[in-house]
C-alpha cells in the first residue's frame, strides 16, 4: 500500500445535520472533553470507533505494518524538528518554528491526504511536508535564509509556507473552487484541499472570509486548525469565547474537534472530512486540540507566559508515547523495532545536519531572479549596474 | 483593420469579452460583476454569455476576492478581479502586496500568478468619500506587481487584453471619469504593453501624465498652442515598470518638464519621475521638474474636488513657471 493510502475510514451515516452543539466554553488542559474525537487514549488504550456529534462513525483499520509506519513517522518528524532547533541554537538557522507536541495532528492529517489532494500550510507544517514526500531540508533553506522555500508546490501538492497569518486559507479556498470548476469533485478519485492554520489565525479576517467563501461556493476544502493553545504569548481565551470548531456552524458547515495528540483520530477525522469534500459535500472545520510544547519560534521564551504545571499536564498526553504504549501492549512492535526506528531517525537527523551545514549562500545577483515572469527592463538595468559594481572590486568573482 | 468608435467603458467590456473568448482559463470575479454588470457596467452581459463559473459574483470581501484569485491562479486559472472602487482596495492590500506580488519570487519561479486587478480610480465624478482615490503609488512601490493605466478607448481595449495574457500580476487602473469618452478602437492593434507613448509632439516643454490626466494634459497643450507654446505630452501608460526612454529623449529636447497626476504629491509617482529625470537629464534641464498634483489631503468632498484635481489652468501655470526660471 502506498504511503498516504493506508487504512480506511468508515464514512458511515454521514449527515450534514448536526446535533446541537454543547454550550461548554473553551476547554483547558487536563479537562476531558466529551466532544473530543479520540481513538487512542493518552495511556495507549485503543478505542475501536467513535461516533462524532456529527453522526459520523470514525475509525481506523490499520494493518500492523501501518501502525508501525505511522509510529516511525512521528519519531522521525520529532527528531528532525529537534535537530532543526539545535541547528538554530548553534547559529546555523536564523529561526525555527518547532512543531514539538503537534506531531500527531500533522502526521495524522498529512497521511490522511490522498496523493491528488493539495495542502496549504503555515510555516510550522514540517510534519505534513514530510508526509507529502518532500525532502525535509527544504524548509530549512527558508529558516537559514538561503531561499524562501525551494519545493515545487504543484509537484508535491504542498504549497509554500505562508508566514502572514491566515492568508493561505484564502488561497486554499480559491484552489478548491478551481477543483470544482475543473469538474474534479464527486468521485472517489476526486480531489480535495486542506488549509492549515492555528488558533491565533482564527481571529484573522482572511480566515473568516475563507469560511464564507468556502461555504457559499461549497468548496472541497478541509480547514485544519491546530489549536496549540497559544498565539505566541496569547492564550486561546484571547482569540475566542467558544470552542473554535463551533465557529463552523455560524458559517454553515460542520466543525469537529479531534484530539490533536492522537494520531489515529487525527487521521480518521481528516480522512472523513477530505472524502466528504471530494464527494461534493463541501467544507469542514477540524479543530485539532493540541499543545505546542516548545516556543512559538526560537525567538520567544514560553516561560514568560505559561506555567510549568500546564506543560506537564500536556506532557502526559504526548502523541508518541501513547502510540508506543499501544504497539507494545498489542505486541505489534518489539524492542528491536523501537531501537531501529530511533537509529533511523538519528541517521536522518545527522544527514540533515550535514546538508544544512553545506547549504551555500546564493549568489548576490540571484536576488534579481524571478521577480516577474515577464521580466522587467528596469530591473535588468539594476541587475547590470549592481553586477558592474561588484566587478569593480579587486579579485571579484562576479 | 477593424476600427470602431467605442467609449472607454465599452472598449474594456469588448476587451474582456474577447479575453474570455480566447482562453477558457480566464475568469472574471468581483462584487456585482455578474447580473448587474458591475457598478460601472464594465462587465455588462458577460455573465449572461459565459456563465456564472466564468464571471463570478463574489461575496462582499475584497481580501477574499484577491486571496481566492491566488488559489485559482495556482490551480491554472487567469483571474481578472474587479475591485469596485479605488478606496475599497485596502482590505485586499495585504493579499496584493504580500501574496500576489511575491509568490513568484518566493517560489523561485515555480509559481506564476497571472492575476489582473482592475480598479476604477481617481476622481471627477462627484462621488462620496472613498470613491475617488488614486492608490497607484502604493502598488508601484511593490516589487513583483506591474501597474498600468489606460487613458483612451484604444488603450483600454488593447491593454486589458495584454494584461490578461501576461503571466505577471498586474494592477490595472481605469480612469473612471473617462469611462464615457469615446474614441476609435482598432481591435487588431498590436503594440507593447509596457511602453510610454508620445500622444502629442511638441518642442517647448514636456508634460507627463497617465490615466485621467492625459486628457487634461492634452487640453492644456491645445490651449498653450494658442499662445504659441508647443507642449509635448507623454502618456506614461505603464507606472511600474516605468518606460522612461521616450521621456528622457523628450526632456533632452525640450529642457522643461511638468508631471501631472491626481494623487497627492508627497512620495507620489511625480517624485520618482522628477528624480529619475534629474539623474539622467540634468544638463539638459532649463528648470526643475515641476509637479501638478492633488494636494496632500484626503480626497475632499465632491463640491470642492474641482479645486483639488489638477486642471488645464494649473498645468499651464506650471508650464509658465518652468519658463520663468
Amino acid at each position: 500500500m502506498a504511503k498516504g493510502e493506508r487504512g480506511t475510514t468508515t464514512r458511515g451515516t454521514t449527515t450534514r445535520g448536526r446535533t446541537a452543539a454543547s454550550r461548554r466554553s473553551g476547554s483547558t488542559a487536563g479537562r476531558p472533553d466529551p466532544e473530543l474525537i479520540q481513538l487512542l487514549t493518552p495511556e495507549g488504550d485503543r478505542i475501536e470507533s467513535v461516533t462524532g456529534p456529527d453522526g459520523v462513525e470514525y475509525r481506523v483499520d490499520f494493518t500492523d505494518a501501518e501502525y508501525r509506519e505511522i509510529y516511525r513517522d512521528l519519531v522521525v518528524v520529532r527528531k528532525l524538528d529537534a535537530e532543526a532547533t539545535a541547528l538554530q541554537r548553534q547559529g546555523e538557522l536564523g529561526l525555527w518554528a518547532s512543531l514539538l507536541g503537534q506531531e500527531a495532528a500533522q502526521v495524522g492529517s498529512g497521511r490522511a491526504l490522498r496523493p491528488q489532494d493539495m495542502a496549504f500550510p503555515t510555516y510550522r507544517e514540517h510534519g505534513v511536508l514530510y508526509c507529502r514526500g518532500i525532502d525535509p531540508i527544504m524548509p530549512l533553506g527558508l529558516f537559514r535564509g538561503v531561499d524562501q522555500g525551494g519545493w515545487d508546490p504543484n509537484e508535491y501538492k504542498f504549497n509554500m509556507y505562508t508566514i502572514v497569518i491566515g492568508a493561505q486559507t484564502l488561497h486554499a479556498t480559491g484552489y478548491a473552487m478551481g477543483v470544482t470548476m475543473d469538474g474534479k469533485t464527486g468521485g472517489d478519485d476526486s480531489e480535495a484541499v486542506i488549509a492549515y492554520f492555528g488558533d491565533g489565525a482564527s481571529s484573522q479576517g482572511d480566515v473568516n472570509e475563507a469560511f464564507v467563501w468556502a461555504s457559499v461556493f461549497n468548496a472541497p476544502l478541509v480547514f485544519f486548525c491546530q489549536n496549540n493553545q497559544y498565539a505566541i504569548s496569547q492564550p486561546l481565551e484571547r482569540q475566542t469565547r467558544i470552542p473554535l470548531y463551533q465557529r463552523a456552524s455560524g458559517f454553515g458547515f460542520p466543525g469537529i474537534r479531534v484530539d490533536g495528540n492522537d494520531v489515529l483520530a487525527s487521521y480518521a477525522v481528516t480522512r472523513a472530512a477530505l472524502d466528504n469534500a471530494r464527494h461534493g459535500q463541501g467544507p469542514t472545520l477540524i479543530e485539532a486540540y493540541t499543545y505546542r510544547m516548545g516556543a512559538h519560534t526560537t525567538s520567544d521564551d514560553p516561560t514568560r507566559y505559561r506555567i510549568a504545571s500546564e506543560v506537564e499536564a500536556w506532557q502526559a498526553k504526548d502523541p508518541i508515547t501513547r502510540v508506543r504504549a499501544f504497539l507494545e501492549r498489542q505486541k505489534i512492535a518489539d524492542a528491536d523495532f523501537f531501537a531501529e526506528v530511533d537509529e533511523a531517525a538519528r541517521r536522518e537527523a545527522v544527514h540533515l545536519r550535514e546538508r544544512v551545514l553545506s547549504m551555500p549562500d546564493p549568489q548576490p545577483l540571484s536576488l534579481f531572479d524571478h521577480v516577474y515572469p515577464g521580466g522587467s527592463p528596469e530591473l535588468d538595468e539594476q541587475r547590470a549596474e549592481f553586477g558592474r559594481y561588484l566587478e569593480s572590486f579587486e579579485g571579484s568573482a562576479h | 483593420m477593424a476600427t470602431e468608435t467605442l467609449s472607454m467603458g465599452k472598449a474594456l467590456n469588448t476587451g474582456l469579452r474577447r479575453a474570455l473568448d480566447d482562453d477558457p482559463k480566464v475568469i472574471i470575479m468581483g462584487e456585482d460583476v455578474g447580473k448587474l454588470g458591475g457598478v460601472f457596467r464594465i462587465t455588462d452581459g458577460l455573465q449572461k454569455d459565459f456563465g456564472g463559473d466564468r464571471v463570478i459574483d463574489t461575496p462582499l470581501a475584497e481580501s477574499g476576492i484577491i486571496g481566492t484569485a491566488v488559489g485559482l491562479a495556482i490551480r491554472g486559472y487567469r483571474p481578472v478581479c474587479e475591485i469596485q472602487f479605488d478606496g475599497f482596495v485596502y482590505p485586499a492590500y495585504d493579499q496584493i502586496v504580500s501574496q500576489v506580488a511575491k509568490m513568484h519570487y518566493r517560489s523561485r519561479g515555480k509559481l506564476a500568478l497571472p492575476i489582473v486587478i482592475r480598479i476604477p480610480f481617481g476622481g471627477g465624478i462627484g462621488a462620496v468619500e472613498h470613491h475617488s482615490e488614486s492608490p497607484e503609488a502604493y502598488f508601484a512601490h511593490t516589487s513583483g506587481l506591474k501597474v498600468v493605466s489606460c487613458s483612451s478607448p484604444q488603450d483600454a481595449y488593447t491593454m486589458i487584453r495584454q494584461s490578461i495574457a501576461s503571466d505577471d500580476p498586474i494592477v490595472f487602473l481605469e480612469p473612471k471619469r473617462r469611462y464615457w469618452e469615446k474614441g476609435p478602437v482598432d481591435t487588431e492593434a498590436d503594440y507593447p504593453l509596457h511602453a510610454s507613448r508620445v500622444v502629442r509632439p511638441g518642442t517647448d516643454a514636456t508634460v507627463l501624465a497617465y490615466g485621467p490626466m492625459v486628457r487634461t494634459a492634452l487640453d492644456a497643450a491645445t490651449a498653450a498652442a494658442e499662445d504659441g507654446r508647443e507642449l509635448e505630452v507623454i502618456d506614461l501608460r505603464t507606472l511600474s515598470p516605468l518606460d522612461l526612454a521616450p521621456v528622457f529623449d523628450s526632456v533632452r529636447r525640450t529642457g522643461r518638464c511638468v508631471v501631472v497626476h491626481e494623487a497627492p504629491s508627497n512620495v507620489g509617482l511625480g517624485a520618482e519621475l522628477a528624480a529619475r529625470i534629474t539623474e539622467k537629464c540634468f544638463y539638459s534641464l532649463e528648470a526643475p521638474v515641476l509637479r501638478v498634483t492633488g494636494f496632500d489631503t484626503p480626497y475632499p468632498a465632491s463640491r470642492v474636488e474641482e479645486d483639488y484635481l489638477p486642471d488645464l489652468d494649473r498645468v499651464l501655470d506650471a508650464v509658465d513657471r518652468t519658463f520663468g526660471w
